[in-house]
């Protein structure tokens, strides 16, 4: 009986250890990043009935952080400084126990040498700049690429010559953003070649800009395309010209030249936002031959309604090689072509995969590799 | 060599920012906020070339009695204006030659120049922010001329979604039974939006990726370089 009794004694402390959670309050560094976050964990006791983190500022004294939801067991203070000792201290109050629990936990910040959650960009970015780089090469090696006609970038000649036959300017805007953007710079680009033909054929080339880095840009790219097409005497520096940093100031800026000087053809090719189609409707009032082009997928349908052709998203940039039919150029673009293929085929594999109940293709592309 | 500098330097620039976005390490960390802030040191400097730009158009145009020359006059008197009543008075907090302006201030109600950008130049951009809703209405009519296949498909889906994000849409197609509910025009509205509207998006938006990713490599390896003003 007595052997019975300790072995059941035994038992019923091992069901208690088992059936009792061991609270804990840990504190970890954000493992792949620059050292601004920490992960805190908790586990509390089913009876705990509020709780609220408190973090140590630079004198030692604990100020509150953060009050979890019931069912929350996580958090990620950020903005931290790296390197940096933080102390954190976990209250949990119950009202059934008469003491409340309090649970301390620190971590260091450390600064690591890879984000583990881009490794699907980054071996996205190996493959597509390789199949850019390798369609350069062959391109460079003599071999020649088949590229659709674009009708927008077609349509160039005809919109200066046009503009050559009734004696009008051209008016060229490249977009509303700084340089910095990729789309200004492919702008520029466009308006290279534009002005080397309006050089050609004489034509004055209006270009309002509305930031002084882009207007230098602008006027360096306009003066050494008259000076390629030997007409360095017709360059006028002042058709390049500032008008205003402020958005809409711009906007009224280049409807008033479209409303006076009526150009017979506008370009409107770089980034734009809420302005696109207050100027490409007040280009259609003046009846000239409109030409737009943006990556920003919002504004498409503005310009699509109200210009005769419209550079989509990717011909923007596909535009300066197009045009210059620079056999190295026209390489890179068959390096965007399998960049598609590639995704193609990753959406294709990647919706099968979801409908077998697969995840971890996914899960790796959108960065949940850490 | 004039053309090999900016290149070597836009190649450096395009390769660290590359590498800085996968290395949380510093000095990588902070390199795309370092280089941010030098852009705009630089875009500082470069505003003078702006400003001078716009007096000497203006001028042109002023002392050639060119036709409208009076907007120009306009143009300078009024950038003259901002610049000496900020000059005297400063803007927001911060005090101009004259100090604060405290005596203008109560009678202005605020500084000079605050008051000017509030009471010209914000009501001036809303205005020509407003025209916005005249011009979405002639080229929405425009678009929804029904000549095409796609015109007519156009045409339908913008008459599901105006009247599906209308209470008018809803009372139309509330008596259709809960089991058929996705013909009501809300839903159908909300439908077009979230499944072709998104892809059609999305479709846009990676192809437009992979044409920066092409256009940046182009520049960065120096392949495409007309942003530069030519080839040699």
């Amino acid at each position: 009986m007595k052997r019975i009794i300790t072995i059941l004694f035994i038992l019923s402390s091992f069901t208690w250890l088992i059936a009792y959670e061991t609270p804990f309050f840990r504190a970890k560094d954000r493992p792949y990043d620059k050292g601004d976050a920490i992960i805190l964990e908790w586990k509390l006791p089913a009876a705990i009935d509020s709780v609220q983190i408190l973090k140590a500022d630079s004198l030692g004294v604990y100020q509150p952080l953060f009050i979890p939801t019931e069912g929350e067991t996580s958090f990620v203070d950020q903005d931290l400084s790296y390197d940096t000792d933080y102390q954190y201290r976990l209250l949990a109050f119950s009202s059934t126990d008469a003491d409340s629990l309090q649970l301390s936990a620190y971590a260091v910040t450390k600064q690591n040498w890879f984000y583990l959650d881009k490794l699907a960009y980054l071996l996205m970015l190996i493959i597509l700049s390789a199949a850019i780089i390798y369609y350069i090469l062959a391109a460079k090696r003599g071999k020649e690429f088949f590229i659709r006609r674009i009708s927008g970038l077609d349509s160039m000649e005809e919109a200066i010559g046009r503009a050559t036959e009734k004696g009008k300017p051209i008016l060229f805007v490249p977009g509303v953003s700084e340089l910095g953007d990729i789309q200004t710079l492919s702008s520029l680009s466009i308006l290279s070649q534009l002005a080397y033909r309006a050089a050609e054929y004489n034509t004055e080339i209006i270009v309002p800009c509305r930031f002084s880095m882009v207007l230098s840009a602008a006027r360096e790219v306009v003066k050494e395309a008259y000076l390629k097409a030997g007409r360095s005497d017709a360059f006028r520096e002042e058709s390049i010209f500032y008008l205003t940093d402020d958005q809409f100031g711009f906007v009224a800026g280049i409807d008033g030249i479209i409303v006076r000087e009526e150009p017979a053809a506008n370009f409107f090719l770089g980034s734009f936002y809420a302005e696109s189609l207050i100027l490409a409707e007040t280009g259609l009032s003046t009846g000239a031959i409109q030409t737009a082009g943006t990556a920003n997928a919002h504004q498409l349908p503005f310009f699509v309604v109200s210009c005769d052709y419209t550079l989509i998203g990717e011909e923007l940039f596909a535009a300066s090689a197009y045009l210059s039919r620079d056999a190295q150029q026209v390489g890179s673009l068959k390096g965007h072509d399998f960049g598609k293929l590639l995704v193609i085929v990753l959406i294709l594999v990647g919706v099968a995969l979801e409908i077998a109940g697969i995840s971890w293709l996914k899960s790796f592309l959108m960065g949940a590799g850490a | 060599m004039k053309r090999n500098i900016p290149l070597i330097l836009a190649f450096l620039a395009g390769l660290l920012m590359i590498v800085s976005e996968f290395i949380p390490h510093r000095p990588f960390s902070n390199m795309v906020e370092t280089l941010e802030e030098w852009f705009m040191i630089i875009a500082g400097f470069s505003i003078v070339l702006g400003l001078a730009s716009l007096l000497q158009m203006n001028y042109q145009k002023i002392s050639t009695k060119a036709e409208n020359w009076g907007y120009h006059l306009a143009c300078v008197i009024a950038f003259a204006v901002m610049v000496i009543i900020g000059a005297l008075w400063g803007m927001e907090d911060q005090p101009g030659l004259l100090g604060q302006g405290e005596k203008i201030i109560s009678w202005l109600g605020k500084k000079p120049f605050d008051y000017t950008y509030d009471n010209a130049l914000v009501p001036l951009s809303a205005t020509m922010f407003s025209l916005l809703a005249f011009f979405i209405a002639s080229a929405a009519y425009r678009a929804f001329i029904i000549r095409t296949f796609e015109s007519n498909l156009l045409m339908i889906s913008a008459v599901i979604v105006i009247l599906g994000r209308t209470g008018f849409g809803t009372m139309l197609t509330s008596w259709i039974p809960e089991n058929y509910r996705f013909w009501q025009l809300p839903v159908l509205a909300d439908f077009i939006m979230q499944y072709p509207n998104t892809a059609a998006q999305r479709a846009i938006l990676i192809s437009a990726s992979l044409g920066i990713i092409g256009s940046s490599l182009r520049i960065i390896l120096g392949i495409e370089r007309s942003y530069l003003g030519g080839d040699k």
